[in-house]
């Protein structure tokens, strides 16, 4: 039975879920777990539930060390930035292994980030970094945009025998939505169509995927049928879904938080130019964040963001009901 | 026997992996001559390091495990990985330890102990304390080497985990082999203890964890203090620094030249860079494997006949190990994506 738990919660439900079906996972990371309170602590005690020192290197070097062992580590880093002073370590160490040793080492690690942080928190909290992390072989990538989505693919992370970086957005963080009971799993690497339409394309990442469907209901309003495809996971990217989809529609409009260049999105519209263009009967729309750091001040800080208006407009340019530029 | 344990079927043990490992190691040196372009890239010996290594690797448990640097040859062997697959995963072959996909600086032999090799500096040391985690928590005694060298203490990951593994009582013993150069750089350029005269292993007093400055030439020395150490860790009361005194005898690595140079193993740095040919020749002076050759048979411990036997299996171990990799096939090229996930 689904019930409503924000999207936060449905991702702690999930880490506790598998805590207690399978006692190989384990659970830890900075500021986690320093009181006897601690529900984790309490339901698992310390050896599989522990507080780090501030030290990313280290701990995401530990779960690889951990993973090599037999366990299943799932690292709570909160802010998705905080991985870049550990780079090797999810880069060029955990993805790498499985393949260096022809798959005698395998390495389920899940390092669980946050991202977006688009409340004024300025220029180092605040990217949408997943595409940096994308391109990186042997390294899943999920983003979840709905509580459901956020326990389904915890759960499958978990489940998965590869390193995965669950992106979890902070402006998600309080969304309520109807989470399942008991076990759901999300399969990493498979798109969902989470609306149907014929007219436009709109693939939408993470918290954009909302911004998608409330632009494609101000859309059929103009008589527009826009159908959006949330990829729940970057790595592996699920392109048969998105070219089917542009086969029916013909037009693509591609909807990422972070900045274009280097970006998811830029490379989801590679690959629908390289496999769909004989479908394609308009540039593809590309609704990113501006190329520049994230500023404090609400009005920057808002005008470098995509939003729905942006998101409209790029549809309305793609189908040819665009207002005339003055 | 004697007080450290260690009687002639085990001394005999030590200098017969001593033995393997240079004869590995000459043999893949020689490679370089004798085959040229069979081993592409990156290439590093033990040669010097052999009595640290088997010294270490002699007070493990058989479940007991170890992670090391790029510089891994020697470990699997006294572990009793087949010298052919290693080789053969040198040779890049299909018939390697791991497949060809990982080539020298990646051994892996998880089936014994031997967890996974990362080639970056220093991030292999908070793998073995991630492994040592789960040794803690599977709670059978089991305690983790860590190897790594003098130059990987200058980065963060060693503090790092030093550290946390001290904070969490993990039972793992840190080796550091400091063979006094970081490539081309020598310690005291580089390492603030070094340059105030004192040695590395007080690094481990900021982490109020034992530390212990040994000669890393003397297998026996060796296998005595990294024993206590293993000890320690077992009985839960947390890891031990031990800095392990060593001499390589080779340069860092091969050459590193692009496509079409043929590669080789120049001199050593105190020589192509310091200058310093007489460092070099007591180094060889003091080479650790003629000298405990020579302890076991003055003592009595072996004949000349038997040191020359374990000499000569060795020989013809790694005949037939470069025998194996030469005449392997290589990987079908289309086994290149194989294995990106599991």
């Amino acid at each position: 039975m689904p019930r409503e738990l924000p999207y936060i919660a449905a991702i702690g439900e999930a880490v506790h879920q598998e805590m207690e079906r399978d006692p190989t996972v384990l659970y830890f990371g900075q500021n986690l777990a320093t009181s006897d309170e601690d529900p984790f602590l309490q339901a698992f005690g310390a050896d599989r539930v522990r507080v780090t020192p501030i030290s990313e290197t280290a701990e995401i070097g530990m779960a690889v060390g951990a993973a090599f062992a037999g366990y299943r580590p799932v690292v709570q880093l909160y802010m998705a930035e905080f991985m870049l002073v550990a780079m090797d370590q999810v880069v060029n160490e955990a993805p790498r292994f499985h393949y260096m040793t022809a798959g005698q080492v395998t390495v389920p690690i899940v390092l669980q980030a946050g991202y977006g942080f688009t409340a004024g928190w300025a220029g180092q909290h605040t990217g949408s970094i997943y595409g940096m992390f994308m391109g990186v072989p042997g390294l899943k990538v999920a983003v979840p945009a709905t509580p459901a989505e956020a326990k389904g693919l915890m759960t499958a992370s978990i489940r998965d025998d590869n390193p995965v970086v669950f992106f979890h957005h902070y402006l998600l963080t309080l969304e309520h939505g109807d989470v399942p009971e008991g076990e759901h799993v999300v399969p990493l690497g498979e798109a969902a169509v989470v609306r149907e339409g014929g007219d436009v394309t709109i693939v939408a990442i993470g918290w954009l995927v909302g911004k998608a469907l409330a632009a494609a209901e101000q859309l059929a309003a103009e008589g527009i049928e826009a159908e959006v495809i949330d990829p729940r996971t970057l790595a592996p990217l699920d392109t048969r879904t998105i070219l089917e989809s542009v086969a029916k529609t013909g037009k693509l409009v591609v909807a990422d938080q972070s900045t274009r260049h280097g970006s998811a999105a830029a490379v989801i519209a590679a690959e629908a130019a390289s496999e769909g263009f004989s479908a394609l009967k308009a540039p593809i729309g590309l609704v990113t964040a501006l190329d520049a750091t994230i500023p404090y001040s609400q009005p920057m800080e808002e005008y470098l963001l995509p939003d729905e208006a942006k998101i409209v407009a790029a549809v309305q340019q793609a189908v040819g009901s665009a207002p005339v530029a003055a | 026997m004697p007080e450290n344990g260690l009687d002639q079927e085990r001394l005999t043990w030590l200098l017969t992996q001593m033995t393997r490992i240079r004869e590995f190691e000459e043999r893949v040196k020689r490679t370089f001559e004798e085959h040229p372009g069979v081993i592409r890239g990156h290439t590093h010996l033990a040669d010097g390091a052999e009595a640290s290594i088997v010294g270490s690797i002699a007070a493990l448990r058989p479940d007991d495990q170890l992670l090391t640097t790029y510089r891994c040859h020697g470990y699997p062997l006294a572990l009793g990985t087949d010298a052919k697959a290693m080789m053969a995963e040198i040779y890049g072959r299909e018939t390697g330890l791991c497949g060809g996909y990982g080539g020298s600086m990646h051994l892996t032999d998880v089936d014994r102990g031997f967890l996974g090799t990362s080639g970056i500096v220093g991030q292999g040391i908070p793998h073995a304390a991630g492994a040592a985690w789960a040794a803690q928590i599977r709670g059978q005694g089991q305690v983790v080497l860590s190897f790594f060298g003098d130059g990987a203490s200058k980065q963060g990951a060693f503090h790092e985990t030093m550290n946390i593994a001290s904070l969490w009582k993990l039972p793992v013993v840190f080796v550091m082999e400091n063979n006094n150069y970081n490539v081309y750089t020598r310690v005291e350029q580089e390492d603030a203890n070094a340059a105030a005269g004192e040695p590395l292993a007080v690094k481990a007093t900021a982490y109020s964890m034992p530390g212990v400055t040994v000669d890393g030439g003397d297998p026996v020395e060796v296998y005595e203090h990294v024993s206590a150490a293993v000890a320690r860790a077992r009985s839960g009361e947390g890891p031990t620094l031990v800095e392990s005194r060593v001499y390589r005898l080779s340069a860092h690595g091969n050459i590193i030249a692009p496509p079409g140079v043929p590669l080789h193993f120049p001199e050593h740095e105190a020589i192509t860079v310091f200058g310093n040919a007489e460092e070099y020749e007591a180094a060889k002076r003091g080479d650790p494997v003629p000298r405990f050759r020579a302890r076991l048979v003055t003592d009595g411990t072996l004949t000349t006949e038997e040191a020359d036997a374990i000499a000569e299996a060795a020989r013809t171990e790694m005949d037939e190990a470069v025998e194996f990799g030469l005449s392997s096939p290589f990987p079908a090229p289309e086994k290149a994506v194989d294995h990106v996930y599991a």
